[in-house]
């Protein structure tokens, strides 16, 4: 029985070939798992990220329950103040050298509203000297006071600056 | 020209260019090597070298934040580059493993692979493209240098684009102070529990293959071993020192972390609206417009000896043995499950009682294929053989899916297609001689390209007597030929066929025994 197979390899060939073949996948894979070099950000660019999560003040007035109120409470629940358990949404400005790049308002999260509010975002910025004005409010009541940051800022090429928010420091934080 | 006529024409091309190209690799490797016909082997291969590379990296990891970082870049000062090489072979086996399966959806995909009963192998392997994913972008998050930051912060702004959690899941990575121990473990849940994942799902995709080929060929594993070595040796892959800026460049894995670029340079709406398009493409695919599926196997209890040897063969496990309704003592009998007969009639070749020297008028094999039966096909052989005058007389058994015998057909020739080599019972081979053919040609698919997987290799061994159902020995081998011929290989047949023409010729006449009842065993 002839047993014929069309492209049946032997020799100098075959071995050039395979070579060549083996040689042109390990090239692709060894240039493009390390090639081209992938820039994040541009040689005069920074980054400024607004990274805020925070749970806002409740939306209206705690109230204080009469004794009367009370004594209908079972005993377990009986806590002299009633706040609504909805919380203040997140409003958030930035002005970057005197222009406005975020003015935003973020809804608390949760089925009843309780949750906290949460803005990120990621702006590419140029590189140098800015004049950075801040504003934050969480909470909806009258009079209720804004947390505002100015601060002049001289960012490197490459650097990120994060805007957060922290009460237990003082409000608004860059890092 | 409808959306699905612009598909089938699409798929088409697509076919030819993607056959041309394996033909070529034929030409260096051979078609039992080709690795173009071996990809899930290779996928398979570069898997188990992830994983023992990935064992041996683990042991020596350092899940805290100040010691990933170190622990992994510590690997460059091992001993005699062992370090460079287990790490570059897990890098570069992660990159070798998603260009193989790019290539092995496309494959399969031309060769319309996501229809019918290969539906299940398709559904299947869905997941484990977005396992293998997760797993390979969350290896990088490991390794904690610049560029792990960078991936871990960009693929978390990535899934934060999806309104899931109620604090953006990337703050928890945006400046290094707020980076705990703990963290770490979520990485190797991903990582690790993720690849396990893949693990399972590979098992679930192999269900329903017989001999599904886990390994591939003994040269081919050796010459992409030995890629990755060479790429762990001459690349070595090296952490970069962290830093909070990103002035610098990062060394970007593009097989891997194409998604992160992609993201920010347009939208992460875009890079969503892209990943999952794309498999929902994948989803949908098996479920558009399709032709009717081909009728499946039948089994004829009567002629059914239950020898197994069709079970033994199915290559998609689509044959049971359970008993026989006779209840004759320990008489069983084939069962075919509808679901997974993909009707190549390579049962039907196997079947002892295909034999078409039988001394019945109507030839009933113990399993055929309704659309040809054994039966037509013994008597479209005699037909042909009586009718033609040539002094040597040639029968071509040919494949549906391999190389058209057209320019090989001359007078002396009959061309008898099958729906796959491996539906041709050797016994027909036998039986054209006796009727006066001069040589029987047998065309199978090239090695590893058979439409469905196994009928080119059955053939080869049935008529090399390796195989039940063998070629008896004392049928003149002289007078037949054996030859791969795939789709595009019409020269190489007609060159087959006309090698086996000038044969023959050379040989003395046999003694004709001109159709007529069907001979006796």
């Amino acid at each position: 029985m002839s047993d014929a197979r069309p492209t049946t390899p032997h020799g100098v060939l075959s071995w050039i070939g395979q070579l060549l073949l083996y040689g042109l996948f390990a090239l692709a894979i060894g240039v493009f798992s390390n090639w081209p070099p992938y820039h994040p950000l541009g040689a005069d660019q920074a980054l400024l990220k607004l990274s805020v999560s925070h749970v806002g003040k409740p939306v209206g007035e705690c109230r204080k329950l009469s004794q009367a109120e009370l004594d209908k409470l079972p005993p377990n629940m009986r806590f002299p103040e009633q706040c609504p358990r909805e919380r203040a949404p997140l409003t958030m400005s930035v002005e970057l050298d005197g222009v406005s790049v975020l003015d935003r308002v973020a809804p608390p999260t949760g089925l009843s509203k309780d949750g906290a509010a949460s803005i990120y975002e990621r702006l590419v910025i140029p590189a140098g000297s800015h004049h950075l004005e801040v504003r934050l409010n969480d909470d909806v009541r009258a009079g209720a006071p804004t947390y505002t940051r100015s601060a002049d800022v001289t960012l490197a090429p490459g650097q990120v600056l994060v805007v957060d928010f922290d009460p237990t420091q003082g409000g608004i934080t860059l890092q | 020209m409808s959306a699905g006529q612009h598909t089938f024409a699409f798929r088409q091309q697509g076919l030819s260019a993607w056959r041309a190209l394996e033909r070529g690799f034929d030409a260096a490797f051979g078609a039992g090597l080709n690795p173009l016909r071996q990809l899930g082997a290779i996928g398979f291969l570069a898997t188990w070298l992830l994983l023992a590379s990935g064992v041996l990296l683990y042991i020596v990891y350092d899940t805290s934040v100040e010691g990933a970082y170190q622990s992994v870049a510590a690997l460059d000062h091992w001993p005699l580059a062992s370090g460079r090489v287990l790490r570059g072979v897990h890098r570069y086996a992660t990159d070798v493993l998603v260009v193989v399966i790019v290539l092995h959806i496309v494959r399969e995909w031309l060769h319309a692979h996501e229809r019918g009963v290969r539906r299940f192998h398709w559904l299947t392997g869905v997941p484990l493209v977005v396992f293998a994913a997760i797993s390979a972008v969350g290896g990088f998050w490991l390794a904690w240098d610049r560029l792990g930051r960078y991936s871990a912060l960009a693929s978390a702004e990535w899934l934060d684009a999806l309104p899931l959690l109620g604090v953006p899941f990337a703050r928890n990575f945006l400046v290094l102070d707020a980076v705990s121990d703990r963290l770490f473990s979520l990485f190797i849940f991903i990582h690790i529990g993720v690849s396990l994942l893949l693990l399972f799902g590979l098992w679930f995709h192999i269900q329903r293959l017989t001999r599904a080929a886990v390994w591939p060929s003994r040269a081919l594993a050796l010459g992409v071993s030995v890629l990755l070595l060479v790429l762990a040796l001459a690349l070595p892959v090296r952490s970069q020192a962290p830093t909070a800026s990103l002035a610098e460049p990062l060394a970007l894995d593009w097989f891997v972390l194409w998604l992160h670029p992609l993201a920010e340079t347009s939208t992460r709406g875009l890079a969503w609206a892209l990943v999952a398009g794309s498999l929902a493409l994948l989803l949908l695919a098996p479920f558009l417009p399709q032709p009717p599926r081909p009728a499946v196997a039948v089994v004829d209890a009567d002629n059914c000896s239950g020898c197994e040897r069709c079970f033994a063969d199915c290559p998609y496990a689509a044959i049971t043995m359970v008993p026989h309704p006779s209840l004759r003592g320990g008489h069983r009998l084939a069962q075919v499950d509808p679901d997974l007969c993909v009707a190549c009639g390579i049962c039907a070749g196997a079947c002892p009682s295909s034999t078409p020297f039988r001394g019945i008028e109507h030839l009933v094999s113990g399993i055929d294929m309704p659309q040809l039966p054994v039966d037509a096909l013994r008597s479209r052989l005699r037909q042909d053989v009586a009718a033609t005058n040539a002094t040597h007389p040639l029968v071509v058994f040919t494949c549906d899916h391999g190389a058209s015998a057209s320019i090989a057909a001359d007078e002396d020739t009959s061309v008898l297609g099958l729906m796959c080599a491996g539906q041709l019972p050797p016994s027909f081979i036998e039986y054209a001689l006796r009727d006066g053919a001069a040589g029987v040609l047998v065309a199978t698919c090239r090695e590893g390209g058979c439409e469905f997987r196994l009928g080119q290799r059955w053939t080869a061994e049935r008529l090399t007597g390796q195989r039940e159902p063998r070629l008896r020995a004392r049928m003149p081998r002289e007078r037949l030929a054996l030859v791969q011929a795939g789709p595009g290989d019409e020269r190489v047949l007609a060159a087959a066929v006309q090698g086996l023409r000038e044969r023959v010729r050379t040989l003395p006449t046999p003694s004709p025994a001109k159709p007529g009842p069907p001979h006796h065993v």
